[in-house]
Order: C-alpha cells, then structure tokens, then sequence
C-alpha cells in the first residue's frame, strides 16, 4: 500500500451529520492536491440506526471502503458505536480513536460503561482519545451536531488527521450552506482552543 | 447542485457517482428527465428536481417524478420517440416495474437518445424487497448496458451511453451499484451543451407499433443491431487490460467490472502482485473477442463480481473454444450474496495466487466477533405521525389481526416496538395480498373467517401502484381494511413530491379516488385525534365491503 494513503472511518448514528463532515474531510483532501474518495449510504439507513461512512486520501484512491482492520483514524460520534467500527481498526496499523463521550441509549438496553469500552477498543487501537463534543457543543454553541465538525476540526489541530486547519477552514466554507457557516465556524474555533493532553 | 451546474470545464470538483450522472446527461444535452424516487439511485432525481427549481436552471429541460418506474420509462421513451434525448432512473426493483414496456421499447428503438439508470443495491443497504442483479435483463430485453466505477466514469459513460443511443437508435442500460452511486471523488468536468431542444414526431408505425407478424421483424433487427455494438464494444477503450500485459511463468489472469475493478486494484498494490486485469465498461454486448483473446495464453483466470456469477458464466462459455483447459475461479471464493469488500478481494487473491496476506483476516474477525454488539435498528423519526398511527392500530385491532407492509418509512413497523408486520414484498402488494388472505380464509375455519387484515400503504405508493389493488378488492369483493398512511411526501427516499402532493398546488385527492372507485367506508383521519382513530379502525374491521382509513398528517421532515 502506498504509504500516504490515509484511511478514516466515521461512524455514528443516523442525523448526527455523518456525510456533512465526510464531504469537509474530502475537500480538505482535495484543496491539498491529493486524490480523494468517499463512500456513504443514504434512505433507510439514515432512520436513526447505525450509520457509517469511509473516506480515504492520498496519491491515487481506487477503492472508496476501507479495508478489514486498515483504518488510520476512526472518528465515532457515539460511544456503543465506536465498538462496532472495531471492525476496520487495528494494533497492526496501530488504529487511533476520536470517541464524542455521548450516549445514545438501545431501547432495551444498558447502557455500557465508558471503562468497558475503552477495555474493550484496547485490542483494536494505539491510542482512544475521548472527548465530550456533544456536551461541549450544546453548552457553547447551543446545538449539539456541530459535535461533527468539532471533531474534524480538532482532528485537525492536534495532527490526528493529516490535513491542515487551514485546509479545513476552507473546505468547512466551501461545504456549508450560508445561513448554517457561522455556527460551523464557531465549532471550528471551539476546536481550535481546545485543550486535552494526548 | 450548484457544482453540477458549474461552468468552468476542465475543473475537478467533488461529486457523488449520481451527481456525475446528472453532469454526463447536461453535458450531453439531455432535455427530458423522468425517475421514480429509490435509493441508491435518488440523488439523480432530486437533483434535476432542484435544477428546474433554481434561478440557474437550464433552459427547455423538463424534469418529471413520475407516478412510477413504468410511466417514468414510458415518458423518457415518448420524449425520445420525438427526437429529445432523456434520461431515466430508478433503482434496481423498479426496473422490475418497468420491464413491462422496456422490452418492446428494445424493439422499436427511439430516435432521440435514451439513457436508463438503473441502481443495484448489493447487501441491500436501504432496499427491503430482494437483492438482484439488473445484468438479467440484458438477456430478456436485449439492451445494451455499460458498468461504471467510478464518478468519472460515471459522467463519462454517461455522455458515451448518449452517443451509442443516437447512433444505433436504442435505449442503453447505464449499471450501478451502491457503492459507485453514492461514492463521492474528484471529477474532471465538461462543457455542458444545450442540445437538440425542438420536438417533432414523425409518424412511423412500422417502427412503432409492435404488431404480430412485424414484432418478430423487429426482434430480428434488435439481435442485428446488437451485433453491431458489439463490434463497438470489441474496440472499445472501456474495455481494457490494465496493469501490464499476460506474460510471466504464472500465466495469471482477473476479469472484472464495476465497483469490483476498484477493489481489485487495490488488493494487487497490497499482495504486490502483478497480474493484468481486464476491465470490462461493456456488461452487454461483450467484446468477446477480447475477453477471448485476453485468456487465450492464461493457466487461471479470476472473474471478480458481485452478485451472481453472469460474467464468469459467459467466460467459461467463450473459453470452451479458445482454451477449454484454463481455470476458471469466481464464485468458488466469492460470495454470491451481499456486495464484495476489499478484503473479500484481497482474500479471493491470496487464494487464487497462493500468496500470502499481510494481515490476517481471519483472526481479526473473530476478535471482532467476539465483542458482544447491540443491534441498533432504524427508527421513526421523533415526532413523525406514523408513531401515532401504529400505536392507535395497535390498541384497536384484535389479537390475530394480520398485517401488511410495503415499501416506505413504514415498514419500520416491522421493528421494536411496533410489531406490526406480517409480510412485506414490493410496492402496491399489501392490499393486493390482503385481498387474497380474506377471500382464502373465508375457507378456513369459523375462527380464521374472523380473523382481521389490515394492509398499510404509504401515500406515494398508493399512487405508484396501489389503486389497482384496490379497485380489485372492489371488484372481487373482499373486506381488508387498507390504511392510506399520508404523510404528503415520497418520505424515505427524502421527501420528493408526488400526485397527491405536488410542489405547487393541491394535487390529487387521494379520498376522491378511494370513492371514485366504489370504497364506501372511507374516513380521512389526523392521526393527532387518537381516539377516533381507534374507534374507525375498530369500526371498519367489523365491515363486510373493503374499508380505507387515510391518516393525514403531513412527514415531520417537511412540516418541521
């Protein structure tokens, strides 16, 4: 595989803005001279279920899925959703997570503690970084799925993503409709002053 | 929308597989465009939809949501039949619908140029009804269909399918799947070009009308023409050896098309193989020739596709008689059901190649199968009407009541906590088989005579194809009750409009056909009103003559 193809998966669930930052990350690629590619599902699997979406840059992109346990990052909006993106992470490739600490109850079941899955990712990943987006974003900025964009843009920041801010910036004006950018602009500037240690 | 509508050519721009296609059809100067909504292939509709509602929009373009798959054909075919080039699309079930007129319209031809999207949904990511492969239908209408991989190729196809249409006079077949429909990559654009735009149709019914004896003529002139795309397709660029030529002492071979090309590229950079691969754009006709040809030398060949085995099976026949002793590996290592992954390529190779993989699969699903998943199903939207629907028909219908579903956000009553699916097929069968349960259970016992059925229909649906269903129960006299969800919108495929919703006026009253027809137990019911919901479906469970209950409150997505 080429070395400078960079593969992320982004899971969560349905109406959390999953293709909206795809697209960004995929401009962003785009602005930076690189080949990109995206895959998405639309129709029923937007009804609240899980939802997932890949997104790989580099050279040249053929496939736009990510391969079995090849992802680089996984961005998970939702906690329980994280486990089920183990499918595409590893030790080998040395898998890092970008987890929003928010949880979307299963009717019917307990809710998992955030101990047990950070136990559990621990055979898939090289690093979890766990961040409360959905909280952060409700409490700063009044909406709660600018969580997204938070995410991509601290991805950014703190180099978990090879794609500059700069490129993001451009790419978040490029992607978002008018009357929604100043918003989106303010979860990109959320980002940026964003402290945690790695 | 407005990037497909971009004017600087020979810019790369980030669109979707079906926005490419939309781009292709301006480039080519489509004038006339007809779908039926369906995932994987909506955003083709919807985005000609927003064109013709734009300031930009382009001139003398017509944009139809027709009724349903059939009409959409027929009308593209009308149009074409004029002189217009148009475009269709549909996803892969609807074509199911259309079939009827697509054979004959593979007879006569059209004059204009006539491209047919048709998407498949392989793992049927966002289709209830079947998984399929459209591919059979070269076979029963003999129309031409080319597969692409990519957006680029999407566009690109797009624009060739036009011109093979205008040239051999007949509708071309552009395959997707899924994985090409909605994948987004950098796209080189064109010029768009404003095209033929003045209609004229010249009397011509030896072309046609498809009477017996002519019909068999012109099944003959069918079979000829294909054989001149065939020689079309033998020197096509799209059809192409990619990754060097057959040499080498392995004398290995892939042949593949598709979303599946990708895949397998990809799987060679990770094995570090060097094997050449075939690539076919042309699913029908095939160049044969080449394919010939190109495993004329091989030991082994790999057909990589998904679905079922149609290529494989067409390269066992052509090698029969140029080198009867190749090996022919396909779907021996792969699935016949749900789409290809990388890594079922990858894995496919390893074993074809006898190579080793630089990661084991094997083991990494098992980890991954161990952690203990909770299944998350799709849900109704909050504050979407049809929770009040279910809940209200729950309560009132009594135990054994038998229910029907169809195609549309409603079929979520087949998951927690609703319950209230019995069977599901395709779009317009749920009265049409809850007619036939009524009448057969009158022969059962004096137990099952009682026993209730209520068949639910979503508003679009009722309009695609579920009138003739109820006018058969009408007719045929059976006693189902049949709940018009209306909720104003085509609201899965995301909210296109539909006769008894348009964009501008009023529409069709879905009551005054229910009426029309000869229903006379009909209520019209805001699903809010709980209580008289219940009370009716209560009521007209108990009636001898077919019963329909239209529960009107407009899809929270659109009133919000």
């Amino acid at each position: 595989m080429n070395k400078k193809d960079f593969n992320i998966v982004i899971v969560g669930i349905g109406g959390q803005g999953l293709i909206t930052i795809t697209r960004i990350l995929a401009e962003a690629a785009l602005l930076e001279g690189l080949d990109t590619k995206t895959s998405e599902l639309h129709g029923l699997s937007q009804r609240g279920g899980s939802v997932e979406t890949s997104l790989r840059f580099g050279l040249k992109i053929y496939s736009s899925l990510v391969k079995e346990g090849g992802a680089n990052l996984i961005i998970s909006l939702e906690l329980q959703e994280a486990l089920k993106s183990c499918y595409y992470a590893s030790r080998e490739i040395g898998t890092l997570f970008l987890i929003n600490e928010f949880s979307k109850p299963i009717p019917g079941e307990k809710i998992p503690k955030k101990t047990e899955i950070l136990e559990e990712l621990q055979g898939f990943s090289k690093k979890t970084i766990m961040v409360p987006a959905t909280n952060l974003c409700e409490e700063k900025l009044g909406k709660a799925v600018l969580a997204g964009v938070f995410m991509i843009s601290l991805a950014s920041f703190k180099n978990l993503v090879p794609l500059s801010p700069k490129s993001i910036l451009k790419a978040i004006k490029k992607q978002i409709p008018g009357k929604y950018l100043e918003l989106n602009l303010k979860a990109f500037n959320l980002a940026k002053d964003y402290n945690f240690s790695i | 929308m407005e990037k497909v509508l971009l004017k600087k050519s020979a810019k790369k721009i980030l669109l979707l597989g079906n926005e490419a296609i939309v781009r292709g059809a301006l480039e080519s100067g489509v004038k006339f465009v007809s779908t039926y909504p369906g995932t994987p292939a909506s955003e083709i509709g919807n985005t000609f939809f927003k064109i013709q509602n734009s300031k930009s929009k382009i001139q003398d373009l017509h944009f139809e949501f027709s009724t349903n798959e059939k009409v959409a054909l027929e009308a593209a075919a009308g149009a074409s039949f004029s002189g217009l080039k148009s475009l269709v699309a549909m996803k892969h079930f609807g074509l199911n619908v259309a079939s009827d007129f697509l054979i004959p319209l593979c007879y006569s031809g059209i004059k204009g140029g006539q491209v047919l999207v048709v998407a498949d949904d392989p793992s049927c990511w966002s289709s209830a009804q079947s998984e399929q492969s459209t591919r059979a239908f070269a076979y029963l209408a003999h129309i031409p269909i080319l597969e692409p991989s990519d957006p680029q190729e999407c566009k690109e196809f797009t624009k060739l399918a036009f011109q093979l249409s205008e040239k051999f006079k007949i509708p071309i077949m552009l395959r997707e799947t899924t994985r090409v429909a909605l994948q987004t990559a950098p796209v080189k654009l064109g010029k768009i070009v404003r095209g033929k735009t003045k209609a004229k149709f010249v009397k011509d019914p030896h072309r046609f009308s498809t009477m017996p004896p002519r019909v068999l003529e012109m099944k003959r002139e069918l079979l000829e023409k294909i054989e001149k795309i065939k020689r079309v397709s033998e020197k096509s660029p799209l059809n192409q050896i990619h990754r060097g030529r057959v040499s080498g002492k392995s004398k290995m071979g892939i042949i593949t098309s598709g979303i599946s090309y990708l895949y397998v590229i990809e799987a060679l950079k990770e094995l570090n193989l060097e094997i050449p691969v075939l690539k076919l754009g042309f699913f029908y006709p095939l160049p044969e020739k080449k394919i010939q040809q190109f495993i004329k030398s091989l030991k082994k060949v790999l057909v990589v596709e998904e679905l079922e085995p149609f290529l494989e099976k067409e390269v066992e026949r052509l090698a029969k008689d140029i080198n009867p002793l190749v090996e022919i590996f396909g779907k021996n290592l792969l699935s016949e059901i749900g789409e290809l992954k990388p890594e079922d390529v990858i894995l496919a190779l390893t074993r074809f190649s006898n190579k080793k993989p630089k990661f084991n699969f094997t083991n990494h699903l098992k980890k991954f199968q161990n952690l203990k998943l909770k299944k998350r199903f799709p849900q109704l939207c909050p504050g979407c009407p049809y929770w009040l629907i279910f809940q209200s028909v729950k309560r009132a219908a009594p135990k054994g009541t038998i229910f029907g579903g169809e195609i549309g956000c409603y079929m979520l009553a087949a998951y927690p906590p609703h319950y209230l699916q019995d069977y599901l097929f395709c779009m317009g069968s749920s009265a049409g088989i809850a007619h036939g349960i009524k009448k057969a259970l009158r022969r059962g016992s004096d137990e099952t005579e009682k026993q209730k059925v209520i068949a639910f229909v979503g508003d679009s649906s009722f309009f695609h194809a579920g009138i003739p269903a109820l006018i058969n129960t009408v007719y045929n006299k059976s006693n189902p009750l049949i709940i018009i969800m209306d909720n104003k919108t085509t609201a899965m495929t995301g909210q296109q409009p539909h006769p008894g919703a348009p964009a501008e006026d009023k529409g069709i009253e879905i009551e005054d056909i229910v009426r029309a027809v000869g229903v006379k137990n009909v209520k019209v019911i805001d699903p809010v009103n709980l209580r008289e919901l219940e009370k009716t479906v209560k009521e007209f469970l108990n009636k001898k003559e077919v019963s329909v209950i239209i529960a009107r409150r407009p899809c929270i997505q659109i009133s919000k």
